[in-house]
């Protein structure tokens, strides 16, 4: 089964990127999987049943998403194995920038669209910096120069990856993405696997409910600011 | 030369040649004060918790660095030169072949022409993916007649293809000049302020009315946006290829844009159906059921009614005029 991660700040166009190659996918008889994460709310996983793919999700509610998310993997991995997808591909949204759920050896791809403002790609941490291939969504309603400002601000961040431009709506794009999908990782379990950075940690008063606001009330790993 | 030849020299003199080093190091959130060591010593130097921090790796930053030392540097090399690109048929959706060979030249005009969903795009991404029979359609590209280099689909900054599209905002907060400056610098151009003040001269000669440098981009016209766009595709853009969809007939000199491209030695596709830009081209393909179903050559009688039909439009054009003058049109 091949695995990817599939990340992106929020309403970058992840879901509509994904249905576009799950679309190109079909049409060469493949059977995927898709596990949506999120944190509240979501409707996409309708979406992906509507196109007649497996799907499963996941909301993390009052967890930290990200952490949710490496403790749900492996057994989406084993889910998505043991009902015979020949793809399975993992939806979340990195929501502070700092979290990433890419994976050692796994493909990991990064969704970011070209609205999001210049300055975006270097605030994205090791979701976009460690991606593999990076989706640059959008790009229909921007300048033929802004496309290219924005794309070599991508290539800055991340000069090993694949830059690929897809629009969501049209599907340009889609079909060469998902050539670069039937080469992504094979694999048949988690086991084993490290993330390619660690996610940002607190452990403190506050992680355990604490809701005051005041020194005596924090406890744990607690940063302060230099004023 | 590449990355492991600049290692071992002081960092300081290399900001100073390499400017684009400190604004790589900076868009990782990390600063460089008064560096005495060389950039081997600071990369070591990097302390593991603001790393950390900062969401990298130390073996990964340094595996950054040097791809996109060795990218900024390959910049230099001189483009692989476009003589011809060829076009060879696949099928169509119905799995009919195209039966055709189709070799363009720098300075062409090629119109695409066919009804919304007839294959118009898929084509044009033929193009731009350099198609070799891996797409739908099977079509092969070749590049002065041989398969070209897979760098071609991957490049950001050697792309095959410039596209200008019909939806074009702009979203950045800059002025007309600020913009360009920074398109420029982002592709290293040696002289950007002498290439920015070409790009402004031109787009002004092709935008119905002119506009400031100072101009925020978001307030260009559609005409001027556009005119803008053309020009900086000519002068600034390295993709030898040049696709539009459509130019409106509002506020920009179609024909002086398009023999600016011409005259810069582009190959032009435009997927157009307006009869005055379909004539100016020297072909058009005709677009079915997803396939090439003819090719159209400008015939001499099409060229004399051009002239007919530019009259029309000149003077379709005077009216807009009187109405944006606040005249009547009571006389026309």
């Amino acid at each position: 089964m091949r695995f990817l991660t599939v990340s992106g700040p929020p309403s970058s166009g992840k879901t509509s990127v994904i249905l576009r190659v799950i679309e190109a996918l079909q049409a060469r008889q493949r059977k995927i999987g898709v596990v949506k994460f999120d944190c509240l709310l979501t409707d996409d996983d309708q979406l992906y049943a509507k196109k007649g793919v497996l799907v499963r999700k996941g909301l993390s509610g009052a967890l930290c998403p990200d952490h949710y998310f490496v403790s749900n993997i492996e057994a989406c991995v084993k889910w998505g194995h043991e009902n015979g997808c020949e793809y399975l591909i993992s939806e979340s949204a990195g929501l502070c920038n700092r979290c990433s759920p890419h994976i050692k050896e796994i493909t990991a791809v990064c969704v970011i669209d070209n609205l999001s403002g210049i300055n975006t790609p270097r605030k994205i941490g090791p979701m976009l910096k460690s991606a593999d291939i990076v989706v640059i969504t959008k790009g229909d309603i921007v300048s033929q120069a802004e496309r290219e400002v924005f794309a070599s601000r991508v290539k800055q961040v991340n000069p090993g990856a694949v830059i690929m431009h897809v629009n969501g709506i049209t599907g340009q794009g889609a079909f060469e993405l998902t050539s670069l999908f039937e080469d992504a990782s094979n694999i048949e379990t988690l086991k084993g696997k490290t993330l390619r950075f660690s996610m940002p940690s607190a452990l403190c008063s506050y992680c355990l409910g604490e809701t005051r606001i005041g020194e005596e009330y924090q406890t744990g790993n607690v940063r302060k600011m230099d004023i | 030369m590449g990355y492991y030849d600049l290692l071992p020299r002081p960092l300081s003199e290399l900001l100073e040649e390499y400017p684009y080093i400190e604004d790589f190091l900076s868009s990782f959130g990390l600063e460089v004060e008064s560096e005495t060591g060389s950039l081997q010593d600071y990369l070591e130097n990097l302390a593991p918790d603001l790393l950390e921090d900062l969401g990298i790796s130390a073996e990964q930053l340094r595996q950054s660095l040097h791809d996109f030392i060795n990218g900024m540097l390959a910049l230099d090399d001189p483009l692989d030169k476009v003589n011809s690109l060829t076009l060879i048929g696949g099928v169509d959706k119905s799995g009919m072949a195209e039966n055709l060979e189709l070799t363009l030249k720098p300075g062409e005009v090629i119109c695409i022409v066919g009804p919304t969903g007839s294959g118009k795009s898929r084509l044009l991404a033929d193009i731009e993916w350099v198609a070799q029979g891996d797409t739908p359609t099977r079509r092969k590209i070749l590049i002065n007649g041989e398969v070209p280099d897979s760098k071609w689909r991957f490049s950001t900054e050697h792309k095959l293809v410039a596209q200008l599209s019909q939806n074009m905002n702009f979203v950045m907060d800059l002025s007309a000049e600020e913009f360009i400056r920074m398109h420029a610098e982002s592709r290293l151009v040696t002289e950007p302020e002498e290439k920015v003040a070409k790009i402004l001269a031109m787009a002004n000669e092709l935008a119905g009315e002119t506009f400031l440098p100072d101009t925020p981009v978001t307030a260009l016209s559609g005409g001027q946006s556009r005119a803008l766009m053309i020009a900086d595709m000519a002068f600034l853009s390295q993709s030898p290829i040049v696709l539009i969809d459509e130019i409106e007939n509002a506020g920009i000199d179609r024909k002086k844009a398009l023999d600016l491209l011409v005259r810069e030695e582009k190959i032009i596709l435009m997927a157009t159906h307006d009869p005055i830009l379909a004539l100016m081209g020297d072909k058009r393909l005709v677009i079915k059921n997803g396939g090439i179903a003819r090719i159209i050559e400008s015939s001499e009688a099409e060229r004399k009614n051009l002239i007919a039909l530019e009259e029309l439009d000149n003077k379709l054009l005077a009216l807009r005029n009187r109405i944006r003058l606040g005249e009547t049109l009571e006389d026309v």
